[in-house]
């Protein structure tokens, strides 16, 4: 242990201010990319749903290779 | 050969292998990056220098480092992308873009605020930093460029020569602090040297760069999944699949 007690090392003697800054801001914004991502991807997934409910499946040969990009507003 | 090479650009079996790595990058990874920044929050001795300000260092050294080698990462497959036309190529280097724009930003930040108590100042307009905030905005360009473009392969050609003409940016940022005046310190892992810490600082500072390593490849297979759900939704198998997802 570098510290002596819960308040020195809170304290960081006097730098605390600036270590703590850093690591908040570093898991606000990985934990804000993480669950960007894991959003986009339920968004995605809600959306084919839609799509195959509105438009059943068609046969096997329109399916088998479209490289079509999707226009969506979440994009 | 030509065969695996064809196998590996498959979106279909990507999504596979990627489903089955992911649980073991996000666990292995949190685990190593949540010891590195215990350890080196609590354990590590005090700088002799620098005071406990130096602790920033467990997440600054991982954030520059992952930020310069996604970077790598997609030049790599951007030059995939533009000699053998391979889809999955481009998929990673939307998908990585963003991320590293995050990382390359934290990089930033966490060096502007330990330059404060360790040089005064919270920013100067020296190599290593210029360079560090032209790849933040290469990152932007390479978001946008992609965003602009609708005709996916015309969009990815762009996207491509874009991140292979940035790369030159690479070396200038690893080389800044030996070829020019700064305030920056130099690197603090070398290949051929041992580190010039001690074992009980860069020990912890290496699991936390390695962790944030499989971290990254965890949010990466996540949003290259995500990507290849939206462009192959017309397929046979993106279409099973999604109909067995529960969500």
């Amino acid at each position: 242990m570098a510290f002596d007690s819960f308040a020195a090392f809170m304290a960081m003697d006097g730098h605390g201010p600036y270590v703590w800054t850093c690591y908040a801001v570093f898991f606000l914004l990985m934990g804000a990319i993480t669950w960007w991502s894991l959003r986009q991807r339920r968004v995605i997934i809600a959306q084919q749903r839609r799509r195959m409910d509105s438009a059943p499946v068609r046969d096997e040969r329109s399916a088998a290779a479209s490289f079509t990009r999707i226009e969506s507003s979440q994009d | 050969m030509w065969q695996i090479f064809h196998k590996l650009g498959s979106p279909k079996w990507f999504f596979g292998i990627a489903s089955a790595l992911m649980p073991w990058l996000l666990g292995i990874g949190v685990a190593l990056f949540m010891t590195g920044i215990v350890w080196g929050l609590v354990f590590a001795p005090q700088d002799y220098l620098q005071g406990n300000s130096y602790r920033i260092i467990f997440i600054h050294v991982p954030s520059a480092f992952l930020a310069q080698s996604v970077y790598i990462m997609m030049a790599v497959a951007a030059l995939v992308t533009l000699v053998w036309r391979m889809k999955l190529a481009d998929v990673f280097v939307r998908s990585a873009a963003p991320v590293g724009a995050v990382l390359t930003f934290l990089a930033l930040f966490t060096g502007a605020v330990w330059g404060k108590p360790t040089w005064g100042t919270w920013w100067i307009w020296d190599a290593r930093l210029t360079s560090m905030l032209i790849l933040l905005f290469l990152y932007f360009g390479v978001m946008a460029l992609g965003a602009a473009i609708s005709d996916e392969k015309s969009s990815a050609r762009a996207v491509a020569v874009l991140v292979l003409v940035g790369v030159v940016n690479i070396p200038i940022i690893k080389y800044s602090v030996e070829w020019w005046n700064t305030l920056h310190q130099p690197a603090t892992f070398k290949l051929t040297e041992k580190p010039s810490m001690p074992a009980e600082m860069w020990v912890p500072l290496l699991l936390s760069v390695l962790g944030l390593y499989l971290i990254f490849g965890w949010l990466a297979c996540l949003r290259m999944q995500t990507d290849i759900l939206a462009r192959e939704g017309r397929t046979r198998w993106v279409k099973e699949l999604v109909q067995a997802r529960g969500n």
